[in-house]
C-alpha cells in the first residue's frame, strides 16, 4: 500500500497548477463558482486554451492529438480544474464522441472530424434519448431510411444538453425495424443546419434552458457519416458509455462545493455564532467530508487498477451512484446554509442585472440545489446503475 | 378522541377543493368572496374559525392547488399579529384583513437574523418631533401588493433592550426602498430597506410584540405545514399515475419493484406528516411552550418528509421531472421552499430539544 501520489504525479499536479493560474480568467472562474450559465464563448476560450497547450483530449492517444495521459493523471487534472473553478470541458466531442470514432470511424471520418472537435470547428450534442426512450433506450424510435447516397431521417430527440450551441450533433438511429430492438439501430453524425432540424429549448425547473428538443423532419445525411457499419450502432453506443468515465464520481466537484460550503458556513451567522460551529450543520458537513473522503480513494482504487490495464466494471456504477449522491447533498447543504436566503427564484434571464444584491442573489444555491437533480437521472440513473451493480453480484455477469 | 373534521371544517374543505381546481392564477377574489379568510380568526376578531384545524384545513386546499396568492403571510400572518397586538384601536384595518379587502406584509427577518425570531437590528429613535426607522429587512413577502408593512424593531431608548416593538407603516412612505423578487415556491417578496422613516407613535401597536409575534408564527407554522402536507398529496398522486402509465422496457414503470416500494415508503411517510399537522394544529392554542413543542416537532418532521417526497418524486419520474413544463416542478420548488420559512429542520429539532427541557407533560 502507498496511499500518496509519486513524486512524478506531486511534479505534474504542480505543472497543471501553473498552468490554471495562468490561464484562468477570473470572470470566468467567478462564473463557475457562483453557478451562473456560461456564455458559448466562455466554454470556447477554455478549450482553446487546453488546446494550445496539448490538454484538451486528455483520454486521446497521442496520435489523435491527445495527452495520453494515465488515469491518474487525468485525475488530478480534473480535480485541479475543479478546485480552480475552471469550466468543464464540453464533453460531448471529447469524451463521447473522440474515442468511438478512434475506435469505429473510417480513416478519412477520423482525419476529418477528431481535429474539428480539438480546434473547435465543431461543437456536438448527443442525441440519444427520445420522449419514449430513456432508461429503455433501445426503444429509440427515430427512423433513417436509405435513398441512393443519403439517409432520410424522421423522429425526435429529447433532453439534449446545449443543443442550442451545437452544430454538430451524434444520433442513435433506427435502420431496421423488423430484427431485435438492439440489432437494428445505427450510429450517424448529422449536421444541426440541415434543414429538416428543429431545435426547441425546455425549460428546466431551476428556469434554466441547458436542454433541447431536437426535431427531425426529412433531414438528409449522406451516408458517409454512418459510423462503422449499418445496424451496430448499439455496440458503439454501449462502448461510449462504458468507456470514458473516469471523472463519473465527481471528485474535484465535490471537492469545490465542499469548499463553497465552508465558505458559505464561515460567513453566515446563526446567532452569534457563525453556523459552521452549530452543531447540527456542523455534523452534516462532517459527515459528507467523511464519505467524501472515502470516496475519492475508491476512485483512485479504481482508477489504479484501470491503469494497470484492467477494464473497470461494476465499479464505475458504483461511483456514478455514489458520487452523485454525495454531490447532491452537498448542494442539499448549500441551500440549507444560506436559510431564509434560499427562496428567491433567479433565473438565468434575471442573472444579467449586476444590481441584485448580494442577499437575493444566495437564491442561486437553491436553483443549483433544483438542477443537479439531473445528476441521478442522466447518464445512465441511479436505478439503473443499482441493477447493473446488482445483476453482477447474483452471477448475471455483464 | 375524534380524528373527523366538524361538518363546517368539511364543507370548507369541499368548496376550496372544488374552488381552487377550477382556478387559474390569482384566486384572492373568489377566496374572500366565499369567506375563507374569516376561517382564520375567531369570532372575537370577526371571524368564523380561527382554531389549528380551521386553518390546517384552508391551508392543506392551498397547498395541494399550489395557489400562490399571499394568503399565509398577509391574511393569516399579519391578521393574527393584529389581532393580538390591536384588535381594538385597529378594528378597522383588522375587519378589511377579515373580508380580504387589504393585503400586508410582515417585516421581520433581517439579513443577519436567519430564523431566529428574536434578531431585530432595526432601529426606531426619537429625532426632535417625530420618531425615525431605519434598517433592512430580508424576505418580505408580498411587499409589493402590500398597504401597509408590519416593521418590528427595537427602541434605542428603551429600558429593556429585549423588547420588539411593531409598526404598522404605510407601504408608500417616503424613505422606504424596496427589491423586488419572485419566489422559487411561488408568490413574490423584497428586500426592503428603511431610511429615516418617519412615523408617529400611533403608529406603534406595540412595544414590546415578541410574544404576539411567536403567536402568530406558531399559526403561520401550522400553516406552512398544512400547506405542504397538501402540496405531497398532490405530488404522490402525480408520481402514482405516472408509474402506472409510463412504459419502460414494454411494461409500466409501476411494476418495477425498486420502484414501488419507493412510493410505498413515501406513502408511509406521508401519513406520518399527517398526524404530525394534527398534532400541532391542535396545540395551536396550548400554552406556549406546548405550542412550540408540536408546532417544532411538525416543521421538522413535515421537512423532513417533504424532501423526501420532493426529491424522490422528481427521480421517479425520470427527466420529465426537472421540467418547467410539467406541474411537479413547480410543487417540488413549493414543498422544499418551504423549510426556508420559519424555521427549517434543524433550527426547529434544536429548538424541539430546548423546549423538551421544560419540565411539563406534553
Ligand atoms: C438535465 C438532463 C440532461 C440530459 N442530457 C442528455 C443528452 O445530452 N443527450 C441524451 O441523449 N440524453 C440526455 N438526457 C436524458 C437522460 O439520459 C434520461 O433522462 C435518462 O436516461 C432517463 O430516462 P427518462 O428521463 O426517460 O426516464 P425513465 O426511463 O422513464 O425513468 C423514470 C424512472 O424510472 C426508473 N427506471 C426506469 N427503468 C427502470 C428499471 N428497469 N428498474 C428500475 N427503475 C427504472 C428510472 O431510473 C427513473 O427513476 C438528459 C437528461 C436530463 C435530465
Amino acid at each position: 500500500m502507498q496511499l500518496h501520489y509519486s513524486d512524478d504525479d506531486l511534479a505534474f499536479r504542480d505543472e497543471v497548477r501553473a498552468f490554471l493560474n495562468a490561464s484562468l480568467q477570473e470572470s470566468v472562474t467567478e462564473k463557475v463558482r457562483l453557478a451562473l450559465p456560461l456564455e458559448k464563448t466562455d466554454y470556447e476560450n477554455w478549450h482553446a486554451a487546453l488546446h494550445a497547450r496539448g490538454w484538451l483530449a486528455p483520454n486521446w492517444p497521442k496520435q489523435f492529438g491527445g495527452a495520453q495521459w494515465t488515469a491518474v493523471q487525468r485525475h488530478i487534472f480534473e480535480e485541479e480544474c475543479a478546485l480552480a473553478n475552471a469550466p468543464r470541458v464540453v464533453p460531448f466531442g471529447l469524451t463521447m464522441l473522440g474515442p468511438v470514432l478512434q475506435k469505429f470511424g473510417s480513416p478519412e471520418q477520423q482525419s476529418y472530424w477528431l481535429p474539428r472537435i480539438l480546434n473547435g470547428d465543431d461543437w456536438w450534442c448527443q442525441g440519444y434519448s427520445e420522449p419514449g426512450a430513456g432508461s429503455d433506450l433501445a426503444a429509440l424510435a427515430t427512423r433513417a431510411v436509405r435513398h441512393g447516397d443519403h439517409y432520410v431521417v424522421n423522429g425526435q430527440k429529447t433532453w439534449t444538453t446545449l443543443g442550442q450551441y451545437a452544430n454538430m450533433i451524434f444520433c442513435l438511429v433506427r435502420t431496421d425495424s423488423e430484427v431485435k430492438a438492439q440489432e437494428g439501430i445505427s450510429f450517424l453524425l448529422i449536421d444541426m443546419n440541415t434543414p429538416g432540424i428543429e431545435v426547441k429549448p425546455i425549460v428546466l425547473i431551476d428556469g434554466s434552458a441547458e436542454v433541447n428538443e431536437v426535431w427531425f423532419n426529412d433531414v438528409q445525411v449522406p451516408v458517409e457519416n454512418l459510423v462503422g457499419e449499418e445496424n451496430k450502432g448499439w455496440t458503439y453506443a454501449k462502448y461510449l458509455l462504458t468507456h470514458e468515465r473516469t471523472n463519473i464520481a465527481g471528485v474535484g466537484f465535490a471537492r469545490a462545493g465542499l469548499a463553497a460550503v465552508k465558505r458559505l458556513a464561515r460567513s453566515e451567522y446563526a446567532g452569534e455564532k457563525p453556523l459552521i460551529e452549530s452543531p447540527l450543520f456542523a455534523a452534516r458537513l462532517a459527515e459528507i467530508e467523511i464519505d467524501l473522503m472515502a470516496m475519492a480513494t475508491t476512485n483512485l482504487r479504481i482508477l489504479s487498477r484501470a491503469s494497470a490495464g484492467q477494464a473497470p466494471g461494476i465499479e464505475s456504477s458504483m461511483l456514478k451512484v455514489k458520487g452523485t449522491v454525495i454531490r447532491q447533498s452537498i448542494n442539499d447543504l448549500m441551500r440549507r446554509a444560506v436559510g431564509p436566503h434560499a427562496v428567491p427564484f433567479i433565473s438565468e434571464v434575471l442573472e444579467d442585472s449586476m444590481q441584485i444584491p448580494d442577499a437575493v442573489r444566495n437564491g442561486r444555491v437553491s436553483m443549483q440545489y433544483f438542477n443537479n437533480r439531473k445528476l441521478s437521472i442522466y447518464g445512465g440513473s441511479n436505478e439503473i446503475q443499482r441493477q447493473i451493480i446488482a445483476k453482477t453480484a447474483f452471477g448475471g455477469g455483464r | 378522541m375524534n380524528f373527523e373534521l366538524t361538518d363546517e371544517q368539511r364543507m370548507l374543505q369541499d368548496t376550496l377543493r372544488r374552488m381552487l381546481a377550477s382556478s387559474q392564477g390569482s384566486a384572492w377574489q373568489p377566496l374572500a368572496e366565499q369567506g375563507v379568510f374569516a376561517a382564520l380568526f375567531s369570532e372575537q376578531y370577526g371571524g368564523l374559525g380561527g382554531s389549528g384545524f380551521d386553518i390546517a384545513v384552508v391551508f392543506e386546499e392551498l397547498g395541494r392547488a399550489a395557489t400562490i396568492d399571499p394568503v399565509l403571510d398577509s391574511a393569516l400572518l399579519c391578521g393574527w399579529l393584529i389581532a393580538e397586538v390591536a384588535s381594538e384601536t385597529h378594528s378597522e384595518l383588522l375587519a378589511d384583513i377579515v373580508s380580504g379587502e387589504v393585503q400586508l406584509a410582515f417585516a421581520h427577518t433581517e439579513p443577519a437574523s436567519r430564523y431566529a425570531l428574536s434578531h431585530v437590528e432595526t432601529t426606531i429613535e426619537q429625532r426632535a418631533q417625530q420618531q425615525v426607522l431605519n434598517g433592512q429587512k430580508s424576505v418580505v413577502v408580498n411587499a409589493r401588493c402590500a398597504g401597509y408593512l408590519l416593521v418590528s424593531a427595537r427602541d434605542e431608548a428603551a429600558d429593556d433592550r429585549n423588547c420588539i416593538a411593531l409598526y404598522l407603516v404605510p407601504a408608500n412612505c417616503s424613505g422606504i426602498s424596496m427589491y423586488y423578487y419572485e419566489m422559487s415556491g411561488g408568490g413574490q417578496a423584497a428586500e426592503v430597506t428603511f431610511e429615516n422613516v418617519a412615523v408617529s407613535s400611533a403608529d406603534c401597536l406595540s412595544a414590546d410584540a415578541l410574544p404576539a409575534i411567536e403567536s402568530a408564527v406558531a399559526a403561520a407554522v401550522v400553516a406552512q405545514c398544512a400547506d405542504t402536507l397538501g402540496a405531497m398529496e398532490t405530488v404522490m398522486s402525480m408520481t402514482t399515475d405516472y408509474l402506472g402509465t409510463r412504459q419502460q422496457f414494454g411494461r409500466p414503470l409501476a411494476t418495477f419493484q425498486a420502484l414501488s416500494h419507493r412510493v410505498a415508503d413515501m406513502l408511509i411517510e406521508l401519513e406520518q406528516a399527517r398526524s404530525a399537522v394534527i398534532l400541532a394544529a391542535g396545540h395551536l392554542d396550548a400554552d406556549p411552550v406546548t405550542r412550540d413543542l408540536h408546532g417544532s416537532a411538525a416543521k421538522n418532521l413535515v421537512g423532513r418528509v417533504g424532501q423526501l417526497i420532493a426529491e424522490e418524486s422528481i427521480q421517479l419520474h425520470g427527466g420529465i421531472g426537472m421540467t418547467d413544463e410539467y406541474q411537479l416542478g413547480k410543487y417540488a420548488r413549493r414543498i422544499i421552499m418551504a423549510d426556508h420559512r420559519f424555521g427549517d429542520i434543524d433550527y426547529h429539532l434544536e429548538r424541539f430539544i430546548e423546549l423538551g427541557k421544560t419540565p411539563g407533560d406534553f
